[in-house]
């Protein structure tokens, strides 16, 4: 199934990405939010710093903000971010 | 005669009134620009809504000089848009459904600001001033944790993402501890 994406704040500075689309095979489903991070972890160190570290990561699906275990569908919009700070 | 011309008119034209009215409500709630806001402006606009607007309880945020004892010489504030603008949606849905007021206009600024610059406002009119204070202070609490927003401060050692601060969550948390 194919995805899309996005990184915010300090994820997309220090990934040095904003947004790809990505196939995840089906046969390795269900993909949630941390099974995805976990993948992610493997393209690097800082890739597993980042999503699987220390650092606080927010999830969001479709724009709505999810925990760990909230699944992904064919077609999501996925975004990951540190803990906001607007205002 | 006259009235009823009123009539024939307002049924003519009412789709137009209608468009207009929506989208001045649409655009009105929720914004988030680069641009700077006039507040006294805004708080007008929302006090003249309405003839039975009694009271309209506001809060602007603006960029300080100092942030845990270094020196601010800019801000710059990130977002996601499309998440942030539902976001904001979300949260005056929330204060609409849990007080008795009436328009809640919410502006936030991204980009670059400097010291002094606004970063935020929020507007909230209603009846009386008792909920519309309650309503103004929750969607601020919620806007600080829940709105997709990020800011990078400059100081004289260089850059850095601001933290997120656990008294903001306390201060969110405490309205689901009230018994309204």
């Amino acid at each position: 199934m194919k995805i899309k994406l996005f990184y915010f704040a300090r994820l997309k500075e220090t990934l040095k990405y904003s947004t790809e689309d990505l196939e995840l095979a089906e046969a390795d489903g269900p993909w949630t939010i941390l099974k995805l991070k976990a993948y992610l972890a493997k393209r690097g160190d800082v890739w597993g710093q980042m999503l699987m570290g220390k650092l606080k990561v927010r999830a969001a699906i479709n724009h709505e903000l999810v925990n760990d275990d909230a699944s992904i569908a064919d077609g999501d919009e996925v975004a990951f971010f540190p803990p906001v700070t607007g205002g | 005669m006259m009235r009823l011309l009123l009539m024939v008119m307002r049924s003519r034209f009412s789709h137009l009134l209608q468009a207009v009215s929506f989208d001045i409500r649409v655009a009105m709630s929720v914004r988030v620009q680069t641009e700077d806001f006039d507040a006294g402006f805004e708080i007008n606009q929302l006090r003249k809504a309405r003839r039975d607007v009694g009271a309209v309880v506001s809060f602007v945020g603006q960029v300080r000089d100092i942030n845990d004892g270094n020196e601010i010489s800019q801000l710059t504030l990130e977002h996601y848009p499309g998440m942030t603008e539902k976001s904001l949606h979300a949260i005056i849905t929330r204060a609409k459904e849990r007080w008795n007021i009436m328009d809640v206009l919410i502006i936030h600024r991204v980009g670059t600001l400097q010291p002094c610059d606004q970063i935020v406002m929020v507007a909230v009119s209603g009846g009386h001033r008792g909920e519309a204070f309650a309503a103004c202070e929750f969607v601020m609490d919620y806007l600080k944790t829940e709105a997709p927003f990020w800011k990078k401060e400059v100081t004289q050692s260089g850059e850095r993402w601001v933290e997120d601060k656990a008294s903001d969550d306390d201060a969110r948390e405490r309205w689901n501890k009230t018994v309204k």
